[in-house]
């Protein structure tokens, strides 16, 4: 059911409770629309007029609907006690002590995510914003101590897999919503509150451009749809041995000429951003381009990608 | 003139006097002529009203449909220039004839407001419920006609309203039919004129709220007890009460929203705001979500503003045509009454992603587990009255039995929604729209046209073309599934609801990118299936076969106990007595297949 529903890839360590209750439901939604529906079809057949021209005053006189009734009811409080609270309360809900988290501040405008790292510091910096410009959309005072190791990033958020994160979701100016289809994450983002939102990411970008590769045929002049936002599954290289394309490379046309130059008919790829940070609210006439990617990577990936912004602050 | 009549009228039936007899009371008084103006423009007659409502609400449904239909070709072909009507729009909507953002944003607002308080609504309560509940009751018109009138005046006073904003500078509303601060209170002049709208459109539904209350408690005829009353007045009833308790808080909220937007108060506008690098001045610490709550306050109960009629005709067209009662009448009427009190205590399940914690969300998903309760009985009572019946499918059937699967459809799809785990997925994305839809249209819409094919002959003496009506059904059942399920495609994957170019940005949104053609095509040919339907509308006014006075062998009041078209003043020839429940027909024994409420004897 889960893949029939064509539900996306689950790169969270929370996502599954949530899949689960989907497919639950669906699976009783089926169930009653199939009974419903098999019910009415042999009515409309069974009573039509030219068969049935005389109808009977009373009708139905077993009491079976009453007892489906119940059963649907008793399902729904299964759902609802033994699921959807207590996945909500426990694990949607639950937050990791900041100490063994990564606390990261989401700050929403029309149309960006501005993402804010405490730095090596783990403080975060003051942010006014009477400090706001377009260099700095945060308002974050440089001057501040606590400031000088922050690291900012718009519209690209960088997360290590395997350990909680802790985004703290505010907005500057209207209501956005913070969703990571992904991840099984939404929360929206309002002006005037700092929302918390836990959650572990399970997969890194390159296991999830992995499940996600695509074979593309080049033969007879094809080229791929949308090559420049896809990225080779796998090392290509010429008869010779020498590399045209690298994993994670991105494809482009002169490769794909090589490529065919080499002989090599059709190839593995998959999209280069597949991980997004998507605006579930309407917040303006941007709202649809209001659109942020979010990296995964192994720990260590994550550790170096920090050494580079705090190389890249100094 | 007329509520005079009905005051008379009211008194009388009051004390058992003229009742069952010739109701002569508008012999009386109406022997001199009434202007064209009075009788036909600012009408105090339910019919009038219950007609004038009809075509406007018809025509608002249509033009919101236009709407649609429009914003359909960016998200089928984004960025291509719209054929036909694409250069007439203008530069500050569509440049070359392709669409702007903010111009896309407008539809999707005005759409959403004007198929629900402009189309659906109106035609649903304001039309069939004019037109045909006083008739159910044997009443001579409402207990105050000439609220009636203003009820309607209101109501057009606020289309106009919400026309005339897209001639504004920025156009018209465009965030959204539901208004979210801090988005609404910054956004352009439109979205004043469209609270202003609003609160005629709110000031219109009170009106005709409590009218519709006193009328029904005050003037039923001799006999019809509350057990008695056709499903579709008690749909009506409970329905005046959900407008009556639930628009009030919006009127207010509507009003404070306007008051932050022109007089600089911040109600829901927090401090500290910063647009587009500028610093606003809004320094009261007002609460965004106050306004959410008061909106879905009345916007949850407004589903059921939609359902319960739709419900009501639906109830009326299979008990006539499966020739049968009502399976389950009394548990459906203490359904629809239980429906009424929990629509109440369900707004905030639109609002699990805005930080809810566990008690509230577990009172909220509670509660919105119970509401489905009611609403699967009376689905079920519909289904298990077609066992045993002698099933006609007449045109008005064919809707009304595609109302059953369709709304089946759309109260499902609400479980997940329901329940804040799997919201967390589907929350703001196409499965919301596909849900509410298949609710609205699919369900809700079948049964209006079902209604509107039913009551016809009674409103002109004139049947309305059977194949003409078989086409239009068969074109907007397929086509409105067309425009719909793929929905639930697109928001399983997670592709968020009101983007411009339909997910294009998206890689998420890639792999269901296809659907968004063929929901458009198919939204398009829906258009085309209405065709039939508007020929056939205006057409057989003047050539579709007389009828009788009894059209379909109904035993309700306004099909059995008037004539068709009904009288002009005064609706009865013997304002009728009641005898029996509203539905008896095939009793053992009788004659007839039907036995109307108002005969004497069996």
């Amino acid at each position: 059911m889960h893949d029939l529903l064509g539900l996306p890839i689950d790169a969270s360590s929370h996502g599954h409770t949530i899949d689960e209750m989907i497919v639950i439901i669906h699976w009783l939604m089926l169930v009653l629309f199939v009974g419903w529906g098999g019910f009415f079809t042999y009515s409309l057949i069974r009573f039509r007029r030219a068969k049935s021209p005389k109808a009977d005053y009373v009708g139905v006189k077993s009491h079976t609907s009453s007892y489906i009734e119940v059963a649907v009811a008793l399902f729904e409080g299964v759902l609802l006690v033994g699921f959807a609270i207590p996945v909500w309360s426990n694990v949607w809900l639950s937050y990791p002590d900041e100490n063994d988290a990564l606390v990261v501040h989401v700050v929403a405008e029309q149309f960006a995510w501005n993402i804010h790292y405490p730095g090596k510091d783990g403080v975060f910096g003051r942010r006014d914003i009477s400090l706001v410009t377009s260099d700095n959309p945060l308002g974050l005072d440089r001057d501040d101590p606590d400031a000088k190791d922050d690291i900012t990033t718009i519209n690209n958020m960088h997360i290590p897999v395997g350990k909680p994160i802790l985004v703290y979701l505010t907005s500057k100016d209207v209501i956005h919503s913070f969703a990571l289809p992904l991840l099984r994450v939404k929360q929206d983002a309002i002006p005037g509150q700092a929302i918390p939102i836990a959650f572990t990411a399970t997969m890194t970008l390159d296991e999830i451009r992995d499940q996600l590769k695509k074979k593309y045929s080049l033969a007879d002049g094809h080229l791929p749809e949308n090559l420049s936002t896809l990225v080779a599954s796998t090392d290509y290289n010429a008869g010779d041995g020498t590399p045209i394309l690298a994993k994670g490379e991105l494809l482009n046309e002169d490769a794909i000429a090589k490529l065919r130059e080499a002989g090599i008919s059709s190839i593995e790829a998959s999209q280069d951003t597949p991980v997004e940070i998507a605006c579930a609210q309407l917040c303006g006439l941007g709202h649809y381009r209001m659109r942020g990617t979010l990296v995964l990577n192994t720990p260590e990936q994550f550790e170096a990608w920090l050494e580079d912004e705090a190389a890249y602050l100094e | 003139m007329a509520d005079e009549t009905s005051k008379h009228n009211s008194q009388k039936q009051a004390e058992g006097v003229g009742v069952g007899t010739h109701a002569h009371v508008h012999h009386e008084e109406h022997h001199h002529e009434v202007s064209f103006i009075r009788k036909y423009v600012f009408s105090t007659d339910h019919k009038v009203i219950g007609i004038q409502y009809g075509i406007t609400s018809l025509l608002f449904l249509f033009f919101g449909f236009t709407l649609m239909m429009v914003m359909r070709w960016q998200l089928a072909y984004p960025g291509e220039p719209i054929p036909w009507i694409g250069l007439l729009l203008g530069a500050d909507r569509a440049p070359d004839g392709i669409m702007l953002p903010e111009f896309y944003n407008q539809l999707g607002a005005m759409h959403g407001t004007i198929m629900v308080f402009l189309g659906v609504v109106p035609l649903a309560v304001g039309a069939f419920g004019n037109y045909v509940m006083p008739l159910q009751i044997g009443a001579i018109d409402m207990a105050f006609p000439k609220l009636n009138m203003m009820s309607y005046w209101v109501y057009f006073m606020g289309g106009v309203t919400m026309l005339v904003s897209f001639f504004l500078p920025g156009g018209a509303a465009n965030s959204g039919w539901t208004s979210y601060a801090p988005l609404a209170v910054i956004a352009t002049t439109g979205q004043t004129v469209w609270l202003i709208g609003m609160i005629f459109l709110i000031t219109s539904s009170l009106l005709g709220s409590v009218n519709f209350i006193v009328t029904i408690i005050q003037l039923r005829t001799h006999g019809l007890t509350f057990m008695r009353l056709p499903f579709f007045v008690w749909a009506q009833f409970v329905t005046s009460f959900l407008l009556l308790l639930a628009f009030p808080p919006l009127e207010a909220a509507g009003i404070l929203q306007l008051m932050d937007r022109v007089a600089g108060t911040s109600f829901f506008m927090p401090s500290g705001l910063v647009v587009s690098g500028i610093a606003l001045p809004y320094t009261g610490g007002g609460s965004p979500l106050l306004w959410q709550h008061l909106f879905w306050f009345l916007a949850h109960p407004e589903v059921y503003v939609l359902i319960l009629p739709a419900m009501g005709i639906v109830a009326e067209i299979i008990a006539n045509n499966t020739r049968k009662p009502l399976w389950g009448y009394k548990s459906m009427v203490y359904a629809a009454i239980f429906l009424g009190f929990m629509s109440f205590v369900v707004w905030a399940h639109h609002m699990f992603m805005t930080g809810m914690g566990t008690t509230i969300s577990a009172f909220f998903q509670t509660t919105t587990m119970i509401i489905s309760i009611p609403s699967i009985i009376i689905l079920t009572a519909f289904f298990l009255s077609l066992w045993g019946g002698s099933i006609r499918f007449t045109t008005p059937m064919l809707f009304a039995l595609a109302f059953l699967p369709m709304f089946g459809i759309g109260g499902l799809t609400g479980l997940p929604l329901g329940l804040a785990p799997p919201d967390i997925h589907l929350h703001d994305t196409y499965y919301v729209i596909g849900h509410f839809h298949y609710v609205v249209a699919p369900g809700t819409l079948m049964a209006l046209f079902a209604g509107i094919y039913y009551w016809y002959p009674k409103v002109t003496g004139r049947m309305m073309n059977d194949m003409l009506g078989k086409l239009h059904f068969w074109g907007s059942f397929i086509f409105l599934n067309g425009v719909f399920m793929p929905m639930f495609i697109q928001g399983l994957a997670g592709v968020s609801r009101r983007l411009y170019d339909g997910g294009e940005q998206y890689a998420h949104a890639q792999s269901v990118l296809q659907w968004n053609e063929v929901m458009s095509v198919s939204a398009w040919l829906l258009g085309l299936a209405q065709i039939p339907f508007i020929i056939n509308f205006f057409l057989s006014a003047k050539n579709g076969k007389k009828v009788g006075d009894n059209p379909w062998d109904a035993t309700t009041l306004d099909m059995a106990a008037t004539t068709s078209p009904p009288l002009a003043h005064g609706n009865f020839e013997r304002v009728p007595e009641v005898h029996r429940p509203p539905y008896e027909y095939s009793v053992p024994g009788a004659e007839r297949d039907f036995i109307p409420q108002h005969e004497r004897t069996a």
